[in-house]
């Protein structure tokens, strides 16, 4: 288990060499001069030169890309150009928020998903199945930014019950450690703090939910309908065990199997910043961060912050891998 | 033999598939009964209806499509039709326990064989998962699997297939069942196994004294278990009586055909003769007997009349026509 967790951690390393690779180029063959959208259109020739120097663009790219890299094995993840901070310290504040917004998102979207499909396959061709799976079918098909005005429009314009933006209203304080607010707020016992930023993750949570639940519903309705035909599912029947046990104990273990991969794949998906629902919400998390920082051509910033969603995206990956050890005892670590 | 009461009752069973392309009437007139410690060998090419016969008196029947359309099934004197789905529940696996086919898909592959063997005596026996988990220790010992209490901690892909449905016997024989049904329990093991699971079977029912309603396409695993025997023809029986007089005079042509369709081991190597032709489509029976386009026998009246099961001699009932005018019929 440990020598597994290692080997696949070893593997990161190319992976990692990979992506820094291709963070580091793409961003340079997208035209554009980072020194000018810094200074702007009026800046003068010299000025440009100036800060191409200081920043190092004038470099041979392999010089650039051996810098990065350094710096990046340093722990030193850059200094965004805009901002003048300390990535580092930025990512402290984004990406628990990201994380937050992900880890609500997905566990509405497990369990209303799981329900629904298990639901469905269990009445198959019900009215339920029938109306859930038309909603999956929207879910899926769903343009986010439209989904996410229109609650917006609904639910803090119409109604005024749910704020529209931010974390945390103005005026209310919490003293953050984690900064996970959720997290802060109980660790601190400040129950006001917690409402309110309860109430500001609802609606980008929700927003963030629907595709995973929609796709998380259709896969396990049609993997317990492909479990329930199975011979085990006979025999829990011939042994005369409640149909509820043979559901959500026999049948909805092996059916978890493939859904365990969406789920993964929706997490690692999530994790990675959900650029429009984090920009239309103004949810200060690290798709926001990238989204502003490609608008900005803030290069060190893109470069560093794909490099932690690659690494996020493979460590989550491998956690599936691991959970799915514990579902599936046939699988073997080699 | 006839004096005694039976065990198991199943009279005039019709259970019917009601598709899309039409109605599968897979089981079309069953009737035999199973006495108390007595084996019931059910036989018959596949799709003749053997596996829905059997899920019929466990009330498994996946509804829709299929229904029990008409029919008894008594079990100790009740009308297991008439039974609800709670009480049904306590019947299957308590009173009336079952084997599948093939071990190997059988048993589930995400839990221990302790904890499917647990779950089995929870569900029925009134006994703390300690005393549960000791049970289950003895079964595996009787069953003949080695080192028992470390075996159960086992998932079931950890075991050979010939091991597998020893356990699948153990579980069924939990809570000591006076009904087992084993639904082609060695056809899908090594020969040397299947003798070795056969021989099982006998040895848990002296012990246990429970009748066995084994079903197979094997006519050797007919005579080596069973005390009768019924032929199924296209969800019908076509012939129902004791091995013996089977295999010395069986009477209905498709009973013959089957014979001569065994290979045998004899010095002057006889041709084999397979049954020509093909089981019917069970969608759109023929008028007259379901054999009649296979049969060697056929007459002109096999084409119109659907023959009854009467009983040509002691205990010997066939169904068909060339044996029909003499005697009395015990169906219609
Ligand atoms: N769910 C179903 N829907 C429609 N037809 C069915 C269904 N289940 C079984 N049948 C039909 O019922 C008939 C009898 O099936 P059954 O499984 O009892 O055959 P069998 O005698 O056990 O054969 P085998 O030796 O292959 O196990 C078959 O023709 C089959 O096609
Ligand atoms: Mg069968």
């Amino acid at each position: 288990m440990i020598k597994y967790i290692s080997r696949r951690l070893l593997m990161l390393i190319p992976v990692l060499i990979g992506v820094s690779i291709l963070a580091f180029s793409l961003i340079h063959l997208v035209p554009g001069d980072p020194a000018r959208s810094i200074l702007g259109e009026k800046a003068t020739q010299s000025q440009l030169e100036a800060l191409q120097e200081e920043l190092g663009l004038n470099d041979p790219y392999y010089v650039q890309y051996g810098r990065f890299l350094g710096d990046i094995l340093k722990g030193n993840l850059g200094e965004s150009i805009q901002s003048k901070e300390s990535i580092g310290v930025e990512l402290l504040h984004k990406l628990p928020a990201t994380i937050e917004l992900a880890v609500f998102a997905m566990i509405v979207a497990i369990i209303v998903g799981v329900i629904a499909g298990v639901i469905a396959a269990v009445k198959q061709y019900s009215w339920f199945d029938n109306m859930s799976m038309t909603a999956a079918l929207f879910g899926v098909s769903m343009p986010i930014f439209w989904l996410g005005l229109m609650m917006i429009w609904l639910f803090s314009v119409t109604f005024d019950i749910l704020p529209p933006s931010g974390r945390l209203s103005t005026g209310v304080e919490l003293h953050t450690i984690t900064n996970f607010y959720l997290l802060d707020s109980i660790l601190t016992g400040n129950w006001l703090a917690f409402k309110d930023s309860f109430s500001h993750l609802l609606m980008p949570g929700l927003a963030l939910a629907t595709i995973p639940m929609a796709i998380i519903a259709r896969m396990t309705r049609s993997s317990m309908l492909e479990v329930m035909r199975q011979d085990y599912i006979r025999t829990a029947n011939a042994k005369g065990l409640k149909k509820t046990l043979i559901v959500f104990q026999h049948a909805l273990k092996n059916a978890s199997l493939p859904v365990l991969t969406v789920i993964g794949l929706q997490f690692g998906l999530l994790l990675g910043g959900a650029v429009l629902t984090e920009t239309i919400f103004s949810w200060p998390g690290i798709g926001r961060y990238v989204y502003l920082a490609v608008l900005g051509r803030d290069y060190p910033v893109v470069q560093s912050t794909i490099l932690i969603i690659a690494i996020i995206f493979v460590l989550v990956n491998l956690i599936t891998d691991i959970l799915y050890k514990y579902l599936d005892p046939r699988i073997k670590f080699e | 033999m006839k004096s005694v009461k039976p065990l198991l009752e199943v009279k005039n069973l019709h259970t019917h598939f009601f598709t899309k392309a039409g109605v599968v009437r897979a089981v079309d007139g069953v009737s035999f009964d199973v006495k108390p410690g007595e084996t019931i060998g059910i036989v018959g090419e596949s799709g003749s209806g053997k596996s829905i016969t059997a899920m019929s008196i466990l009330g498994l029947i996946p509804s829709p499509p299929g229904k029990i359309v008409d029919g008894e099934i008594n079990f100790k004197g009740d009308n297991l039709l008439k039974k609800t789905e709670k009480q049904m529940r306590q019947i299957r696996g308590k009173e009336i326990a079952m084997v599948f086919q093939d071990p190997m898909t059988s048993l589930n592959p995400v839990f221990t064989v302790e904890k499917q063997m647990v779950e089995t005596i929870l569900a029925h026996e009134k006994v703390t998962k300690k005393q549960a988990q000791q049970r289950a220790v003895e079964l595996l010992n009787m069953v003949g699997i080695p080192d028992p209490k470390k075996r159960l901690k086992n998932y079931p892909h950890e075991f050979s297939g010939g091991m597998r449905q020893r356990v699948m016997i153990a579980m069924a024989l939990s809570c000591n069942p006076s009904l087992l049904i084993a639904d082609e329990p060695t056809t899908a093991l090594d020969v040397t196994i299947q003798a070795q699971i056969l021989e099982l079977f006998k040895k848990m029912q002296k012990e246990l004294d429970m009748a066995i309603i084994m079903i197979t396409h094997d006519l050797g695993v007919v005579s080596e278990v069973c005390d009768r025997v019924m032929v199924m023809y296209a969800g019908k029986p076509a012939e129902f009586t004791q091995t013996k007089k089977l295999f010395d005079n069986g009477r209905h042509p498709y009973t013959t055909g089957l014979m001569n369709s065994i290979p045998k081991i004899t010095p002057n190597k006889e041709k084999l003769q397979p049954i020509k032709g093909l089981p019917p489509d069970l969608r759109s029976l023929p008028q007259g007997c379901s054999f009649a386009p296979r049969c060697n026998h056929v007459m002109a009246s096999c084409l119109t009349n659907d023959p009854t099961l009467s009983e040509v001699d002691d205990n010997h009932f066939v169904r068909c026509l060339l044996y029909e005018q003499s005697k009395k019929a015990v169906t219609t």
